[in-house]
């Protein structure tokens, strides 16, 4: 395989995942802004800093609410991670790979480009964001469902997989960041209302207050949330679950080259730190310590990737 | 259904219809309008979904357009293509010859045949191709003959397309959308296969490798890029072919051979089906800018370690200036008369010539000799008088940069209209293989089709659609 196809693959998938995540995001700030917050201007402000886009958003707005910074997130063409823009390099992506894709694949990406681009074409009314939220998902589960259903398992999935995985882990280690103080371990607060609302947005941003509760029979508490959120290997976006992932595809691409790289002995070693950890030993070396090295690990995991196979030369 | 009786109609006769179109005729008389109406538009949601799309350039609004497909064939007899495909084969012999002739022994030059400065003077002569053969001494394995039809056995070539000519992705598309739409009508005609195109075009490219290849030769398709207005075509024929789709960035020269960078190292390539212009193939030979190429790549081919698809410098073989001159350039190289006509071309850069040309422009095609695309030509009859008098300003300032050529009646089919059939202009490109072990042309081609009542322009720059077209079995 090319070594171009291979990174427009890793960032096609990259892309897809974003433009998920973000929508996510969208819902989650959108829920909580609209039903329970008494401070929505901060809670819209924390969805723009999870989505790493505080710098971008302040240099175009002068203050936060849930019109505008919806917008950002969905349609604004200089913020190169809303839905629009990453749905673009997604598709353009697509097209670079063309030929590693089955056509249920393909036509599923550029399908959803072009319900996108129309959706999105005009701002989105408060009343409509649900539907449009729901149609970005709905094409985010086609797209997923054609690549499991359709592409061989060999190195063009694995390269797939590697960038959805990469990109999930940066994810929910930010998402986890910006709301750690509401994790930490501090008794005069848990339990409080405030401490609900953070929680159940950190839930919500990756979609997760439904298992969580299937997963811990509904025990809220700072230590299991961490724990479910970091180190639970059932649940899909955890951190020990991508970091478990990309070691797999990892391994499978060794095996197929007959060549262990860099990346995997990076990956192994971001594995081992999730692995049978207790959630209290995090708490001792510092949540948000752990959360940057984490982000730190991941953007070289990364980098190290797209040296060792090649991606631009 | 009317058609004016001025331009032939390949499938009215009269009141009848001509033989090749009964058996689709019986069909269509017992089609509801309204059912083919629906299927005239899933097709085009088909298109847009596959992305069998094209970028127009100078257009900032519409980035990807999609190139109208009419769901009438265009259908012609086994005996009329035999004809055309014998035609077209000597035709691209002659190329061929003439091409190596130009490039080495320049026998056609010394007997006089064609003027020296028609060569010398031309910007697609490449002297980094002077005393070189490619293997086989091929150097257009792949060529898209333009022809038009006047009458009932007038065909003439409109073009030589020699360098790297587009279209054969909308040829299969078109068939597949075709038998997926109305799978009923190939059982009642008996339809020639274009399907093996791909296959084809694998096994002719393999068959033009260099001689120190060893082992199955690898093949790419070079595009510029995903921004290229023809990319989908690239990505289509490296897919149906099974090879990769690389741009220059991919390749680079490793120990004498071209190489591209795999996940795995670098990985030798012996033939490049490059959809790239010739200046950019080779910073370091042509324009020093260009991206798109392959540095040191016109080393490696002239120390004969890769092929490359078409050969650069073909393009001196098809300009609209050396046109002129093909009917003698096949005879010259085949000892035959030429089997398909040429349009009668006036030479602008001669000054008696000139002068006719602007005493009738109202009537005349004037086209630049480089252009393409349909870009930059005139219409004489479809033009307003301000329009033919800015072109003749054009024309003084700069004679050699055109020819000129009577207004053709082009024969028309019919398109599929919201009020029944309508008489619509087509021509035809067929497209065909050469390789050192022989020539092979798809039966049939891809017809274009001038959307508009009336209009003569087919390119799909400038509105035109595409049809199906049919080879029936003899």
């Amino acid at each position: 395989m090319l070594g171009k196809t291979a990174g427009g693959l890793f960032w096609m998938f990259r892309s897809l995942e974003r433009a998920e995540n973000t929508a996510r995001l969208i819902e989650a700030g959108f829920r909580i802004a609209l039903t329970r917050s008494s401070d929505p201007a901060s809670d819209w402000k924390s969805v723009i800093v999870t989505s790493a886009g505080q710098m971008g958003y302040e240099a175009k707005h002068d203050g936060y609410d849930s019109a505008r910074v919806t917008d950002y997130l969905l349609r604004d063409g200089d913020n190169p991670s809303s839905v629009l823009s990453v749905m673009k390099s997604a598709r353009d992506n697509a097209r670079l790979v063309r030929t590693a894709l089955t056509t249920e694949v393909w036509s599923a990406v550029n399908e959803t480009w072009m319900l996108l681009t129309d959706v999105l074409k005009d701002p989105v009314p408060e009343t409509d964001l649900p539907q449009v939220l729901a149609t970005i998902r709905h094409q985010s589960a086609l797209v997923r469902g054609a690549l499991h259903g359709t592409m061989l398992r060999n190195d063009i999935y694995d390269f797939a997989r590697l960038g959805t995985f990469v990109e999930r882990a940066d994810s929910t280690a930010r998402i986890i960041d910006v709301k750690y103080y509401a994790l930490l371990p501090a008794p005069s607060f848990v339990g409080s209302r405030m401490d609900n609302v953070q929680w159940e947005t950190l839930l919500r941003s990756v979609s997760a207050h439904r298992s969580f509760r299937w997963a811990t029979n509904g025990d809220y508490s700072a230590a299991n949330i961490a724990d479910f959120l970091i180190l639970d290997r059932r649940m899909p976006r955890s951190l020990a679950f991508c970091a478990a992932q990309i070691c797999d595809n990892l391994e499978y691409l060794a095996e197929e080259y007959g060549q262990e790289t860099d990346s995997l002995t990076q990956a192994r070693a971001l594995k081992a730190r999730l692995k049978d950890r207790d959630i209290n030993t995090i708490f001792e070396e510092g949540l948000h310590e752990f959360l940057n090295s984490i982000l730190t690990d991941t953007g070289r995991l990364g980098l190290q990737i797209e040296q060792d196979y090649r991606f631009n030369g | 259904m009317s058609d004016s009786t001025a331009h032939f109609s390949e499938m009215m006769q009269g009141q009848g219809v001509r033989a090749p179109y009964e058996s689709y005729n019986d069909w269509f008389s017992q089609q509801d309008p309204a059912r083919l109406a629906k299927k005239s538009d899933e097709a085009e949601a088909f298109f847009r979904r596959t992305g069998i799309t094209f970028n127009v350039y100078g257009q900032a609004d519409a980035e990807e357009r999609l190139i109208p497909f009419d769901l009438v064939p265009r259908i012609m007899a086994a005996s009329e293509w035999g004809k055309l495909a014998k035609g077209i084969d000597q035709r691209v012999r002659a190329i061929n010859a003439f091409l190596h002739d130009i490039y080495n022994r320049q026998e056609i030059l010394r007997a006089g045949v064609i003027p020296v400065d028609l060569i010398a003077q031309n910007d697609a002569f490449l002297p980094q191709m002077i005393e070189f053969s490619p293997p086989g001494d091929v150097y257009t394995h792949i060529v898209g003959t333009d022809i038009v039809r006047t009458g009932e056995d007038e065909f003439f070539v409109l073009e030589d397309n020699a360098r790297t000519p587009s279209g054969v992705s909308y040829m299969l598309e078109n068939r597949e959308t075709m038998l997926q739409m109305f799978p009923e009508l190939f059982s009642g005609n008996k339809v020639q296969r274009v399907s093996d195109y791909p296959k084809n075009l694998r096994a002719s490219l393999e068959a033009s490798a260099p001689a120190s290849c060893e082992g199955r030769p690898c093949v790419v398709v070079l595009t510029p890029g995903i921004h290229n207005s023809a990319y989908y075509e690239h990505s289509f024929l490296a897919d149906q072919m099974g090879v990769e789709l690389v741009e220059g960035h991919d390749l680079r020269v490793v120990d004498g051979h071209i190489a591209m960078r795999t996940t795995r190292g670098y990985k030798v390539v012996d033939v490049i089906y490059r959809r790239v212009d010739d200046e950019f193939l080779d910073p370091l030979t042509f324009d020093p800018d260009s991206m798109l190429g392959v540095p040191g790549i016109m080393d490696v081919y002239r120390a004969g370690n890769i092929t490359i698809a078409n050969a650069p410098g073909t393009g001196v073989a098809d300009d609209k200036a050396i046109y002129s001159y093909m009917p003698d350039i096949v005879e010259f190289y085949t000892g035959e008369k030429a089997l398909l006509k040429n349009v009668e071309t006036f030479r602008c850069s001669e000054p008696d010539t000139l002068q006719y040309v602007l005493d009738n422009l109202a009537d005349l095609v004037v086209k630049e000799v480089h252009g393409s695309g349909g870009y930059g030509m005139l219409v004489g009859p479809a033009a307003t008088k301000q329009e033919v008098a800015d072109f003749a300003q054009k024309l003084r300032a700069k004679p050699h940069g055109y020819i000129a050529q009577p207004t053709l009646s082009l024969s028309t089919v019919p398109i599929f209209t919201d009020a029944g059939l309508a008489p619509r202009h087509v021509d035809l490109r067929p497209f065909a293989l050469v390789s050192p072990s022989g020539v092979d042309i798809t039966p049939g081609g891809l017809t274009r089709v001038a959307l508009t009542e009336g209009s003569l322009v087919v390119n799909s720059s400038q509105g035109g659609g595409t049809k199906d077209t049919w080879v029936l079995e003899g």
